[in-house]
C-alpha cells in the first residue's frame, strides 16, 4: 500500500528512508513541533520548493534538458493567483481560476518554446529559455499597471486562510486560518510530489530516461524523442506554475524578486544537483537542506564577517551579501565531485 | 597528360535561387534599416537611431564572436562567457579612472592612449581569466553539454561575485574621455562621436577577423575545425591547442566588448555581462551556432531592432529581440548561416 | 624482409558499449599495397580509425615505424607520417580546394612539384582550384581527399573505400593515382569493396571477420581461388 503510494520507487537506502521520514514528519507537524511565525514560514517554503525542485528534476534529471525558465513558470502560477484575486475579488473562485489559468499558460508557453528549440538541438533550449525568461522578467517589472512592477502585488485571500480566522487552541498552538493555509500548502505539495513520482515511474518516465541516456537509440527504437521531451517540458512547467500558485496563496504577495529572479533559478539548480539529479527524492533533501541553510547560514556568515573585520578581504568574502559566491563554488564542486548528489551517494553506500 | 572527359564540366552550377538563399541573411540588414526608416518617419531620428543601432550591434558582435567559435570548434557551450564582459569592463574602467588626468585632458592623443591602455589591460586580464576558466571549469566537462551548462553557470556566478568582493557592491559611473564626449550634427541628425567610433572600430575588427580567417593558416585551421575537427587532427594539427587559443582570444574580445559597452553606457555593474549574455545568445542562435558571419549579421539586426523599437515603443525593446529570434528560427531552424558540420 | 611499417597486435576497440574490434593482429609491410577486405560491418573502418587514433584502442598495441603509438594523440600520429583518407572523405566543404590543399601540407608550404604531380593525376582540381570544395561533384571530392593525402610525403597511407559510389571512369583515375603513389614507394593500407580494383592494386591481403583478421596472404593467391573468396567474403567478388 505504502509502496503503491510511492509508485514502487523505494528510497533504496536505510539512511535515506530515515531522512525522508524525518522530513515528512517534521513538515506534517511543523506548527506543533516548531511553533513560531518564522519556522512556519520556513516549513511552508520547504514544501513549495520540494515541488518546484521535483518538477525541475523531471526536466533535468529525467529528461536531460536544461531550462532557465523554471522560475518564469513558477511566476506565471503565482501571478495567476495574484491577478485573479486582485481583479475578481477575494474568494476561492479567484484562487481556482488563477491557479488553473497559470498552469495552462505555463504549459502553453512551454509548448511553444519547446517546439522552437527542442526540435533542433537540446542546448538551444537552455539558451532560448534564458532569453525568454529574462524578457518576461523585464516585461513584468515594466508593465507596472498590471503587475505592480518591481513593488509586486498585495491581495486578499479567503478569510479562512488568514490569521484572522480563529478556531481555538490545540496543544498550546493557536488553530487559525494561517495554520489551515499551511496544511493546504503541505497537502497540495505532498499530492503534487507523489504525482511526479508516479509520472517518472510510469512508462512515460522510463522512455524519458532512455532518451536521456541515448536519444539516437530511443529514436531508432521508434520513440518520437521530441514529443516526449516537449511533453516533459509542458508537464514540468505546469507543476512549477502550480507550486507558484501555492506560494502566492501562502504569501499573499507576489513580486519579481520572490518569484521571477534569476537567483531563484540558481537556487533551484543547486537544490537539484545537491539533492541528486534524476531521483525525485533528491528534491526533498536538496530543498530542505538548502532552505534551512539559506535561513540560518546567512546569519552565521554575518557573524563570521564581523568577527574577522580587521583582516583583509576575508570580511568581504564572508559578507552575507556574498552568499551567492559560496553557492557558486559549492555548485561547481558538486557538479564535479558529487554528480549523483546526496541520494546517489546514499544509494551507492548501500551497494558497497 | 591523358584526356579525362568524365571529370571536366561536372562542377555543380549554383542556381539563382540558391544564390539568393545564401545571400538572404546579408540582405536582412539593409531591409531592417529600410523598415526602420518607414516606421520612424523622421529622417534625422532614423539616422541617429541607425548609427546607435549599428554601434550596439558591433559591440554585441565583438562579445559574441568568441562564444560562437568556441562552440563551433569543440562543441562547448560556455554560459560563463558573460563574466568576461563584466571583468573586462571593470578592469578597463578602473584603468581609465586611474588615468583620470589623461581622459580629462582635451587632447585626442592622450584620450586615445588612455583608452588603448584600458583596452589592453582588460584584454590581458580577461584573456588570462579565459585560459584559467578553460583549464579549471571547462576542461573536465568536455563532451557533456548538461554538465557544461551547469558548471559554466557556476563559474559565471563566482566571477560576478568576485567582482563585488574586489570592486564593491555598487555600480560605477564614469564619463567618456573628453574628446569622445558629445555629438556632431550630420544631415540634421545628432550623431554621438563615440557611437560612430564604435561602428568604425567594430567594422575594422570584423574585417581584420575575416582576413585572419581567409589568409592565415591558423584561420584556415579554425574554419576547417568548426566543420570537421577530426579531419583537422588527422592532418596533424593539434586542435586542442587551437581551441585553447580561440577560447583565450574569445574571452579577450568579450573583455574588449565590456570596455566598449561600459564607455557606451557610462555605467558598469557586475551583472552587465549576464544581461548582455541574453543578447549574445540571441545573436548566436539566429546567426547559426559556430558561424562568425552569422553572428555579425545577427548582432547588427539585434542592435538596429533594439534601437528602433526603443524609440517606437520602449517597453517592447527586449521582447522585440525574442520576436526576431522566433521569426528567424521559423525561417531557418538552425539559424541564418548554420555551419555545415561533418557527421 | 625488412621490418613492417605498421603492426597491430591484439587490438581491441569499443564504440560506446559495443565491442567492435576483438583482437586485431595485422602487419603492413613496408612498400606496396595491403588490402583490408571483408563484409560490411566487420570492423574495417574501425581498424583504420583506431590506427589514426580517432578511436582509442582499449587493449593491444599499435607499432608504427618501430614506435609504439597506441597512446599517442591523433595529430602526433599524423605528424609521425600517417596519412588518412576517411570513408566520408573529410572534405572541408566551406573552404576552397586551394585552402583544403594548404591545410593538407601540415609541415610547411605546398611543394610546387608535388602540386604539379597532383594536378597531372587529378586535372579537375586545377580547374576548380579556387572553388568551394562543397560545390565539387562526388568524384571530384574523392580526388581532393586523396590529393590531400598526397600533398606531403607520408610513410603510410590509410585509405577507406576511395571508389565508393563512383563512375567507372573515375574509378580508373583513382586506381591510377593509387598506383602512382605505390610506385613512389609508399606503403598503403587500403579498404576496398571493389574486387577488381583490389586485385589490380593489392600486393598482400588481410580479410576481416567479426572484429578479427581471419586470413592473410598474397593477393594473387586470393584472386585465383574463387572458393577461398566465397569462404572469406560470402560471395565471389568476381561478380563486381
Amino acid at each position: 500500500m505504502l509502496i503503491n503510494i510511492l509508485s514502487g520507487d523505494k528510497p533504496r537506502s536505510v539512511i535515506l528512508t530515515v531522512l525522508l521520514l524525518g522530513i515528512l514528519v517534521a513538515l506534517a507537524f511543523a506548527p506543533f513541533l516548531f511553533p513560531g511565525v518564522r519556522s512556519l514560514e520556513t516549513a511552508a517554503r520547504i514544501c513549495i520548493f520540494i515541488v518546484l525542485v521535483a518538477s525541475y528534476d523531471l526536466l533535468l534529471g529525467y529528461g536531460g534538458i536544461v531550462s532557465f525558465a523554471h522560475t518564469m513558470f513558477f511566476g506565471l502560477g503565482a501571478y495567476g493567483v495574484a491577478l485573479a484575486s486582485e481583479n475578481m475579488g477575494r474568494g476561492w473562485g479567484s484562487l481556482a481560476v488563477g491557479t488553473v489559468a497559470g498552469a495552462v499558460a505555463a504549459a502553453v508557453l512551454a509548448l511553444v518554446i519547446g517546439l522552437f528549440s527542442l526540435r533542433v538541438r537540446a542546448i538551444f533550449f537552455a539558451m532560448i529559455t534564458l532569453a525568454v525568461a529574462s524578457a518576461v522578467a523585464v516585461l513584468v517589472s515594466q508593465l507596472s499597471g498590471i503587475t505592480g512592477g518591481e513593488d509586486g502585488l498585495n491581495y486578499s485571500i479567503p478569510r479562512e486562510l488568514t490569521p484572522a480566522f480563529r478556531l481555538g487552541e490545540f496543544l498550546g498552538v493557536k488553530i487559525n486560518g494561517k495554520l489551515l493555509n499551511y496544511y493546504l500548502v503541505f497537502f497540495a505539495s505532498l499530492a503534487l510530489f507523489l504525482m511526479l513520482l508516479r509520472v517518472v515511474n510510469s512508462p512515460f518516465g522510463r522512455v524519458l530516461q532512455a532518451i536521456r541516456e541515448n536519444d539516437f537509440r530511443a529514436e531508432a527504437i521508434g520513440y518520437r524523442v521530441i514529443y516526449y521531451r516537449i511533453a516533459a517540458t509542458c508537464l514540468s512547467a505546469a507543476v512549477a506554475a502550480l507550486a507558484g500558485s501555492i506560494f502566492a496563496i501562502w504569501l499573499r504577495y507576489v513580486g519579481p524578486d520572490t518569484t521571477l529572479s534569476f537567483e531563484i533559478m540558481l537556487d533551484i539548480l543547486l537544490m537539484v544537483v545537491i539533492g541528486g539529479m534524476g531521483t525525485m527524492y533528491g528534491a526533498v533533501l536538496g530543498a530542505t537542506i538548502f532552505v534551512l541553510a539559506q535561513n540560518y547560514l546567512q546569519n552565521l556568515m554575518g557573524a563570521a564577517s564581523e568577527a574577522t573585520t580587521g583582516l583583509p578581504l576575508i570580511p568581504d568574502l564572508l559578507n552575507p551579501d556574498r552568499w551567492l559566491l559560496w553557492l557558486g563554488v559549492l555548485f561547481i564542486l558538486s557538479v564535479y565531485f558529487f554528480p549523483t548528489g546526496i541520494v546517489g551517494r546514499l544509494r551507492e553506500g548501500r551497494r558497497a | 597528360m591523358s584526356a579525362a572527359p568524365d571529370h571536366t564540366p561536372t562542377f555543380a552550377q549554383i542556381s539563382l535561387s540558391e544564390r539568393i538563399g545564401k545571400a538572404a541573411p546579408l540582405l536582412l540588414v539593409p531591409v531592417m534599416v529600410a523598415l526602420g526608416f518607414l516606421a520612424i518617419g523622421s529622417p534625422s531620428s532614423w539616422l541617429t537611431l541607425t548609427v546607435s543601432g549599428l554601434a550596439m550591434g558591433m559591440m554585441i558582435f565583438i562579445m559574441a564572436s568568441g562564444l560562437t567559435l568556441v562552440f563551433g570548434l569543440m562543441d562547448v557551450i560556455n554560459f560563463g562567457h558573460g563574466a568576461f564582459i563584466s571583468v573586462g569592463a571593470f578592469v578597463g574602467i578602473s584603468v581609465l579612472l586611474v588615468l583620470g588626468s589623461w581622459t580629462g585632458a582635451p587632447s585626442l592623443a592622450l584620450n586615445v592612449a588612455a583608452v588603448m591602455l584600458a583596452v589592453i589591460a582588460a584584454m590581458i586580464i580577461t584573456g588570462a581569466l579565459g585560459w584559467a576558466f578553460e583549464r579549471v571549469i571547462v576542461r573536465p566537462v568536455y563532451g557533456a553539454h548538461l554538465k557544461q551548462i551547469l558548471v559554466t553557470v557556476g563559474g559565471l556566478i563566482v566571477i560576478e561575485q568576485m567582482i563585488h568582493v574586489i570592486w564593491g557592491p555598487d555600480e560605477i559611473f564614469l564619463t567618456r574621455p573628453e574628446t569622445l564626449k558629445g555629438a556632431f550634427t550630420f544631415a540634421g541628425a545628432a550623431i554621438e562621436k563615440y557611437r560612430l567610433l564604435a561602428v568604425v572600430f567594430g567594422l575594422v575588427l570584423f574585417v581584420a577577423m575575416r582576413l585572419v580567417f581567409k589568409r592565415t593558416k591558423i584561420g584556415l585551421i579554425v574554419r576547417a575545425g568548426v566543420q570537421n575537427g577530426e579531419m583537422v587532427q588527422a592532418l596533424g594539427y593539434r586542435l586542442r591547442l587551437v581551441f585553447i587559443g580561440v577560447f583565450i582570444a574569445g574571452s579577450a574580445l568579450a573583455g574588449l566588448g565590456g570596455v566598449m559597452w561600459g564607455l557606451y553606457q557610462e555605467v558598469i555593474t557586475a551583472g552587465m555581462g549576464e544581461e548582455m549574455m541574453i543578447l549574445v545568445f540571441i545573436v548566436v542562435i539566429i546567426g547559426g551556432l559556430g558561424s562568425v558571419e552569422g553572428a555579425f549579421i545577427g548582432a547588427l539586426l539585434v542592435g538596429l531592432l533594439q534601437n528602433y523599437i526603443a524609440f517606437l515603443e520602449p517597453k517592447l525593446a527586449l521582447v522585440s529581440n525574442i520576436a526576431l529570434m522566433t521569426a528567424v528560427l521559423m525561417w531557418r531552424p538552425q539559424g541564418m548561416m548554420p555551419v555545415v558540420k561533418a557527421k | 624482409m625488412s621490418d613492417p611499417i605498421l603492426t597491430l597486435s591484439g587490438v581491441q576497440t569499443d564504440i560506446a558499449q559495443y565491442h567492435i574490434l576483438q583482437g586485431v593482429d595485422l602487419t603492413v609491410p613496408r612498400g606496396g599495397v595491403t588490402m583490408l577486405l571483408g563484409r560490411n560491418g566487420v570492423g574495417k573502418t574501425t581498424t583504420l580509425r583506431t590506427i589514426i587514433g580517432h578511436w582509442q584502442a582499449r587493449a593491444g598495441t599499435i607499432t608504427f615505424d618501430g614506435q609504439d603509438i597506441t597512446a599517442m594523440p591523433t595529430p602526433a600520429r599524423a605528424r609521425a607520417g600517417i596519412g588518412f583518407v576517411p570513408e566520408d572523405m573529410g572534405i572541408f566543404s566551406d573552404l576552397t580546394v586551394e585552402e583544403n590543399m594548404i591545410l593538407a601540407a601540415a609541415s610547411g608550404p605546398l611543394d610546387s612539384a608535388r602540386l604539379d604531380w597532383i594536378f597531372s593525376v587529378f586535372p579537375p582540381l586545377k580547374t576548380f582550384w579556387r572553388a568551394a570544395a562543397g560545390n565539387l561533384s562526388g568524384g571530384q571530392k574523392q580526388m581532393l581527399s586523396i590529393a590531400r593525402a598526397m600533398a606531403e610525403d607520408r610513410a603510410l597511407y590509410l585509405i577507406d573505400e576511395p571508389t565508393k559510389g563512383l563512375a567507372p571512369a573515375i574509378i580508373s583515375t583513382m586506381a591510377g593515382a593509387l598506383r602512382d603513389l605505390k610506385n613512389q614507394g609508399a606503403s598503403i593500407l587500403l579498404v576496398e569493396q571493389n574486387f577488381s580494383v583490389a586485385k589490380a592494386l593489392g600486393d598482400t591481403v588481410a580479410v576481416m571477420e567479426d572484429g578479427r583478421i581471419n586470413w592473410t596472404g598474397q593477393m594473387a593467391e586470393l584472386a585465383n581461388d574463387a572458393a577461398l573468396q566465397e569462404r572469406l567474403m560470402g560471395l565471389s567478388m568476381e561478380a563486381h
